[in-house]
């Protein structure tokens, strides 16, 4: 037996190739493509050429709407994204094949969350350059930007880290797709994505109010909307410290659910 | 078959074999209340390539995926290079290579990105382009993973396997779903991986690949190895009578014989020309496997 003499490959390097490696596997599929990245494009186009009324105050709803489709880019990019993709790689074998290698396991998710930032900043550059150029939508400014940072850093985190706890629950990717789809659609109508949350049915707001969709979209809405509108906002202002209390909370969750529920293998694997 | 439930705290006879590439004493894996391995013994030399063969349920892959370190062990000593496969850390990983299956998914990635990335794992990979060629896959090296055919595809899977230059290197049923010739192609590539030297255990279905391919072969049933043996010795194929067998009075005549050349010298006198239609036949590996498994030919 010859001595060890090689070292292992250092941890920058490996990370630095799994994010390339997620990078393709994510641009190079012209469904995740479309359905991440272009899906909200779509709808700023089409609610903002439909639903261009004024909510009070010169403010036209695609401004409004601008915060809300920004929210469900990052959930798209980020649990939609994650559940998908990692329930489909676990069922084919991906996770299993990388796990019998000595790619450190650590390496595995900085390809994830690299892949997530890229997307999640993909969408939202398009999001506004097409607001602007369509729609005129007024840009935020000064600290603004600072509240959009943070809000959407957060969120995308929140959900990357659900969405990788939701892959576990999968039996393939297409059941995860099943699953997570509608969720998320239904999650979108009731936290003010679509329509103006506080013209929601009190209890559903209630239900959305559990999720990190709502907070979110709210966060933005304080990001892109004037100030005086954070009056007709159900709780009367934008409530950014309980933004960051309860996003911060869904890391929390949505990380102990990944530790507890991670699994390298398929459940039909044994 | 019928065996006796061993105990689970049953002492290993011998010691592990420090200079074997895998060794396996008195293995035990329980699901539920039955054991799937029950008391295996194995050792698999430097260098050698040992194909495990074994009906569907007998344990086969259980095995091979308690020494790749995926599945934990309920009993027995486990030794895979030297380390306790529940153990083995990133070091270890990186000169054992693995064949699953159920492959390696799939990929937007081309084959020769998908090599390139997997090699950076390894502490002393192969060159990418090297091992493409060394699998035939040159010509695809820029097709992406998806776009291959079944054959390649598997193809490319030895080639994730091999990459990292491994010792020791597991094959799950390399070749199913390849065509005849594709088979060949795939046991010339086995057999110039065993002239660098790895270590190969190789499972699978088919007979002959592991006739072709195997130093030795082990047959395991109901988690047990029950022999171990070269191809041509299994069973007592080496010593089996040869069956001699012609055609005489218009009647299919035949004679198991210890001694076939004494024999048919013995026909050829009695004919004047040719032997109508004469045959001699050993027992094959076929015949023997299943004669061991329970089930008559």
């Amino acid at each position: 037996m010859t001595a060890p003499t090689t070292r292992l490959p250092a941890l920058a390097r490996v990370y630095r190739v799994r994010a390339g490696v997620e990078l393709k596997e994510f641009f190079r599929q012209r469904e995740s493509v479309v359905f991440t990245l272009m899906f909200p494009v779509i709808l700023l186009v089409v609610f903002g050429a439909v639903l261009d009324y004024d909510i009070g105050g010169g403010v036209s709803f695609t401004q409004y709407f601008m915060a809300g489709v920004i929210a469900a880019g990052i959930l798209g990019a980020s649990l939609q994204n994650m559940a998908i993709g990692i329930a489909t790689e676990r069922s084919d074998g991906t996770l299993k094949h990388l796990s019998g290698t000595p790619m450190p396991k650590s390496a595995y998710f900085i390809g994830k969350i690299v892949q997530v930032f890229a997307v999640t900043v993909a969408t939202i550059v398009i999001l506004l350059l097409v607001g602007v150029v369509l729609y005129g939508i007024d840009l935020p400014s000064g600290t603004q930007w600072l509240t959009f940072l943070w809000v959407a850093l957060l969120g995308s985190a929140a959900c990357t880290l659900l969405g990788i706890a939701v892959s576990s629950l999968a039996k393939n990717g297409r059941s995860a797709s099943a699953t997570v789809t509608p969720f998320a659609l239904v999650l979108q109508f009731i936290s003010g994505v679509f329509f103006r949350f506080d013209q929601i049915p009190t209890w559903m707001q209630t239900i959305a109010s559990v999720f990190p969709l709502k907070w979110m979209a709210q966060g933005l809405r304080s990001v892109f909307l004037p100030e005086q509108l954070a009056l007709s906002e159900p709780a009367g202002s934008w409530e950014l410290g309980r933004v960051a209390l309860v996003l911060l909370a869904w890391v929390v969750i949505g990380l102990g659910l990944c530790v507890m529920t991670f699994r390298w293998r398929d459940k039909a694997d044994g | 078959m019928s065996t006796t439930p061993a105990p689970v705290a049953e002492q290993p006879t011998t010691p592990l074999d420090p200079d074997a590439a895998i060794s396996v004493r008195g293995l035990v894996k329980r699901y539920g209340d039955r054991n799937a391995v029950d008391g295996l013994d194995l050792d698999i030399r430097r260098g050698e390539i040992f194909a495990l063969l074994g009906p569907n349920g007998a344990g086969k892959t259980t095995t091979v995926e308690v020494l790749e370190g995926y599945r934990s062990r309920d009993g027995g000593d486990v030794a895979v290079l030297g380390v306790d496969p529940a153990s083995g850390g990133r070091r270890w990983r990186a000169d054992i290579g693995i064949v699953l299956q159920s492959g390696a998914g799939d990929s937007q990635l081309t084959c020769l990105e998908l090599l390139t990335a997997q090699a950076a794992y390894y502490p002393d990979p192969r060159d990418p382009a090297e091992v493409l060629e060394l699998v035939g896959l040159t010509e695809k090296a820029r097709a992406r993973g998806r776009s291959l055919s079944g054959g390649q595809r598997r193809r490319l899977d030895v080639a994730l396997g091999i990459v990292g230059k491994p010792a020791l290197l597991f094959l799950d049923e390399p070749t199913t779903g390849f065509d005849p010739e594709a088979r060949r192609q795939f046991w010339s590539l086995i057999r110039s991986l065993r002239e660098l030297g790895t270590t190969m255990l190789l499972t699978t279905h088919y007979l002959d690949e592991a006739e072709e391919l195997a130093d030795r072969v082990g047959v395991i049933t109901a988690g047990r190895l029950v022999e171990v043996a070269v191809p041509a010795e299994l069973g007592g194929r080496g010593q089996a009578p040869a069956v001699v067998s012609w055609t005489e009075d218009g009647a299919r005549r035949t004679e198991a014989t210890p001694t076939p050349t004494a024999f048919v010298a013995g026909l050829a006198a009695r004919f004047p020309g040719e032997v109508p239609d004469l045959a001699v036949a050993r027992p094959t590996l076929e015949d023997v496997y299943l004669q061991m498994i329970g089930q008559s030919a």
